[in-house]
């Protein structure tokens, strides 16, 4: 699909923005795999005043984020763990160019909604939820999703044919969610369960 | 809700409903003896009203406060034989058939088949409709290309102003005795018939006037012989209200309310006619008594919510009238589709929400009751605080209340030429229907088979359910070159059957124009008195009748399937398509397949489809809409279901657009169960394209996850998806907040959801007493589980 014709089936939907205030959410994976068409396609929004939202990792080169950073009028923005090595571990990469990003953003002053996915035994640790929080807060910025891990990937890797290796993991309890939504709030932020 | 409310609700709840012989005894009596006094029409019938009223047993329940019962007791449901006489075989299937019983005892039995089965079998008006029907209809009719809505119930569909909260009854005596005076017999040469029904408002007023006086009679000998304090002096209030109203203004909530049920028991015991009655906007009516009572001290909110809350049970003690044959498939339900509205504008053109409107809306949550129906009209000028409180009772999931476009419903009557006035003091009843309360009779002639009429062109004017010819043979549909050529085949059909129906109704409603007036009823609708016509004489000052178009998105989706699939992609041939159509896809399952997932959908925001649905909406608007009625009116269209689109799709085979043979058509102005993929809002965006002003009424179905709604996020999402919709020009939207596990447990332990209501058409109803076909058509119904 050309940006043109994405555009044209999200016009069908400006009425209802109108009434909500409501706009698009560009996700992926991870928009920033094809910065030119993001960069035109958010460009298109804007000139018809469609309020976009971009739902991204950060682990992008901060050329590619300058570019678009104009266009976005917010962004969900994850941070999974603030420890390098285990960012490393988890996530096969480092997690420097996502917090260098998330920085300069907010220095401008852009709309963030953090997003932090709660995952039993891997960042749900009081350490990596107070350096977050900490962080997060030193940036100027309020708003945190807590996101729950889910188990509904199980039966999607099964059909697929591929083995699911976090079977053992099971999803937060609402005590721990609750834990560290106060945790969140200890430092300022605005923190809810759940995405949205 | 207090104790009596409880008592009281518990009681119209559980009582199931049965036949009373009472009415049919009693006119069956009168038109033996006076029947020969050969008195004009009118007052024939103004005296059997009164022969009915002075009769009758007047019955007060332990804990009433508000009085009056159409039968001897709640739940007791009288027939009316002079419209529709009951056949021994009628009681028995009224009596055994599985969903909406109404139970005949051995004696009422007796009494049917000696007394008023003799008399009546061949004066019914039911009789003498189906003797003067042509050849061509009766194959229609028997085809299920139209219904017939007058053949069993009277034309109502109507709803109350007002006036009688201004004026008593004796007052309007007053304006007949003013009208009877201008009459010119000298130059009028219908200035007897006039004064004959002036003549008859007359007696009808008076016949009700003693009605409530005998229950004030009544609850005077019960005071006597009660031995409570406190019930003494309830029985003593009751007395003072039923002397005080309807002959004089009501002084208070009290009387006001005491008085539309007199006034409605009037409606419904002079005939049965559709949609029972309707106290229309409650919310203005009784405003001023609330408020005045309240200031000066007479009345406190819990006594309003309290009566209020009393009148609800009045109106859920009284199923509708028994309906058998295709009326009872069309409308197979016990709800009379009374339909409060609250909300809207005043006269003026101001915001009408007022704090009773938030009341009657406490009222409805708490009683949560089938009848009386509620809604609420929201327009550009209603605080959202309103529309949030109502989607608070929308989530529960019982249905009620709906939601109506005031905006939209203006536009409507203005356009059918209603003073602005009338139009701002109208509303919705029934089901949908829009109308200017008070002065308008608007009746609803019958639903008309949309897809049924494709299917008949399809065979070239044979209906392959019966095996008989119907319409016009409008050529063999395997020679048409282009989509046009169908399309214009398919017009040609649908205005001849359209011809077919309303050559019936002209027939019909000069039947009831000439046989059954209803002068009491025409008393209370302006301008019968001044005119001296019968509401059934074209007296109102509006006359509109409609035909109901059924199963849009079926006919849609079928003949877009045609329109892509043989002739843009050629992927089938029409002789394909009409085999597998014959086979009901037997051996054709990949077709079938492609018809369902691979071809464009009413519902999804998609041109294609939406475009040809628009094609349709104007053929069928092209072909009613203006056409002359016998009383001076026009004809409308409106669409709109209740429960005949499972009968439309019984009598219907397989469609292109891979629906089988039997399944339900859509409803109202849904897309087809299941063929909205694109969530809530490509549904709306699909529906709006239908231009609803040019309608008087469209419905549409909407089925949401219950943890959709959960949260104030979700309720406010909803309260912006209808403001979307409404400012796109929709006309009613309704919801079901139910998951379908709990819908299938239903089906599988119904005696575990006896409680459970579901919205059907414009009405909710107890799921377990909906046919299997119409709960399997809910379930069916697309879930949105986002927005």
């Amino acid at each position: 699909m050309s940006p043109e014709e994405i555009l044209e089936e999200i016009q069908k939907d400006a009425a209802f923005f109108e009434e909500s205030e409501g706009g698009i959410t560009v996700s992926g994976g991870e928009p920033f795999s094809q910065p030119d068409f993001l960069k035109v396609f958010l460009g298109k929004c804007k000139q018809q005043n469609i309020h976009t939202a971009l739902d991204t990792c950060g682990y992008v080169s901060s050329k590619y984020v300058e570019k678009i950073a104009d266009k976005v009028d917010l962004f969900l923005y994850d941070i999974k763990l603030m420890d390098g090595r285990k960012h490393r571990k988890y996530t096969g990469v480092s997690n420097r160019v996502i917090l260098k990003n998330f920085k300069k953003l907010a220095e401008e002053s852009r709309s963030f909604l953090v997003r932090f996915p709660v995952i039993p035994g891997i960042n749900d640790d009081v350490d990596n939820v107070r350096q977050t929080a900490e962080f997060v807060s030193a940036c100027g910025v309020k708003n945190v999703s807590l996101l729950p891990y889910h188990r509904a990937g199980i039966e999607k890797y099964k059909a697929l044919g591929k083995s699911y290796k976090m079977g053992n993991t099971r999803s937060p309890s609402d005590k721990q969610l609750k834990q560290i939504k106060q945790s969140f709030e200890n430092c300022g932020l605005r923190a809810k369960i759940g995405g949205g | 809700m207090n104790n009596r409310v409880r008592k009281l609700r518990e009681q119209t709840v559980r009582t199931k409903p049965y036949i009373t012989p009472e009415r049919a005894v009693l006119i069956t009596e009168f038109y033996r003896n006076d029947a020969k006094n050969q008195s004009s029409a009118p007052v024939l019938r103004a005296l059997a009203f009164k022969h009915v009223l002075e009769n009758k047993k007047i019955y007060i329940g332990e804990g009433e406060l508000i009085v009056g019962e159409r039968g001897p007791a709640p739940k007791a449901v009288p027939t009316y034989p002079e419209i529709c006489c009951h056949s021994s075989e009628d009681l028995e299937i009224l009596s055994t058939r599985k969903k909406t019983p109404y139970l005949v005892d051995k004696e009422t039995r007796r009494i049917y088949k000696e007394e008023i089965i003799p008399y009546w079998k061949d004066r019914s008006i039911r009789n003498a409709i189906f003797s003067k029907m042509s050849q061509e209809w009766k194959a229609a009719y028997e085809a299920g290309v139209f219904t017939e809505f007058l053949e069993q119930r009277a034309p109502g569909h109507t709803v109350l102003d007002n006036k009688i909260y201004g004026k008593g009854l004796l007052d309007f005596k007053k304006d007949i005795a003013r009208s009877m005076q201008q009459l010119d017999f000298l130059n009028d040469s219908e200035a007897y018939e006039k004064a004959e029904e002036l003549k008859a408002m007359e007696i009808a007023a008076d016949a009700l006037i003693r009605y409530a006086e005998r229950h004030a009679e009544k609850a005077r000998e019960l005071q006597k012989k009660e031995k409570n304090r406190e019930r003494r002096k309830e029985l003593k209030k009751i007395a003072e209200a039923c002397t005080r109203v309807p002959a004089h203004v009501p002084r208070n909530f009290w009387e006001a309310i005491q008085c539309y049920w007199f006034i409605h028991l009037g409606v419904v015991t002079e005939l049965n006619p559709w949609d029972s009655f309707n106290p229309g906007r409650l919310d203005q009516h009784l405003y001023p008594f609330y408020k005045r009572g309240l200031e000066d001290g007479s009345l406190t909110q819990e006594e309003a919510k309290e009566l209020l809350q009393l009148l609800w049970i009045k109106f859920n003690n009284h199923p509708a009238p028994p309906k058998v044959g295709v009326t009872a498939e069309e409308s197979n339900t016990y709800n009379d589709f009374a339909l409060i509205n609250t909300g809207g504008v005043k006269a003026d053109g101001s915001d009408a929400v007022n704090e009773l409107s938030y009341l009657i809306l406490d009222v409805v949550e708490e009683m949560r009751i089938p009848q009386p129906s509620s809604m609420v009209q929201i327009s550009k000028k209603t605080p959202d605080v309103f529309l949030k409180r109502a989607l608070k009772i929308i989530k529960t999931g019982f249905g009620q209340p709906s939601v109506f476009n005031t905006d939209v419903i203006i536009q409507e009557l203005l356009r059918q030429g209603k003073t602005i006035e009338d139009a701002r003091n109208g509303g919705a009843s029934g089901c949908v229907e829009t109308g200017a309360f008070g002065k308008e009779c608007y009746i609803l002639t019958g639903y008309f088979n949309l897809p049924k009429v494709l299917e008949i062109t399809l065979n070239n004017s044979f209906d392959p359910t019966t095996g008989k010819k119907v319409g016009l043979e409008t050529g063999d549909p395997t020679l048409f070159k282009t989509y046009d050529e169908l399309f214009g085949a398919f017009k040609k059909q649908l205005n001849h059957l359209i011809d077919v129906k309303v050559r019936g109704n002209n027939i019909i409603e000069r039947l009831y124009a000439e046989h059954l007036p209803v002068p009491f009823l025409s008393l209370l609708i302006n301008d019968c008195a001044v005119t001296g016509k019968d509401y059934n004489d074209g007296g109102a000052r509006y006359n509109t009748n409609y035909i109901q178009g059924v199963g849009l998105g079926t006919v849609t989706d079928s003949l877009t399937a045609i329109s892509y699939q043989v002739f843009d992609q050629k992927q089938v041939t029409f002789r394909q398509l009409l085999k597998a159509l014959e086979t009901n896809f037997e051996g054709h399952e990949t077709l079938r397949q492609r018809l369902l997932n691979k071809t464009p959908k009413y519902g999804n925001d998609d041109d294609y489809a939406d475009g040809i649905m628009k094609a349709i909406f104007e053929a069928y608007f092209d072909a009613i809409d203006g056409r002359p009625t016998t009383k001076g009116g026009k004809y409308r269209i409106n669409l709109l279901p209740t429960t005949v689109h499972v009968y439309f799709g019984k009598i219907l085979g397989a469609t292109p657009d891979g629906r089988k043979a039997g399944d339900p058509v859509s409803e109202g102005v849904s897309p087809v169960q299941g063929a909205d993929r694109k969530g809530p809002t490509a549904v709306i965006k699909s529906v709006s394209k239908i231009d609803h002003a040019r309608t008087g009424g469209t419905l549409l179905n909407q089925k949401f996850a219950p943890e959709l709604l959960a949260d104030q996020e979700g309720q406010d999402r909803l309260a912006q998806l209808i403001r979307t919709y409404f400012k796109l020009d929709g006309h009613h939207i309704q919801f079901n907040v139910i998951d379908v596990e709990t819908l299938c447990d239903a089906q599988k332990h119904p005696e575990k959801h006896a409680d459970l209501l579901v919205r059907v058409a414009g009405y909710s109803d107890y799921f377990i007493n909906l046919t299997k076909e119409l709960q399997n058509e809910i379930i069916k119904r697309t879930e949105h589980k986002s927005f």
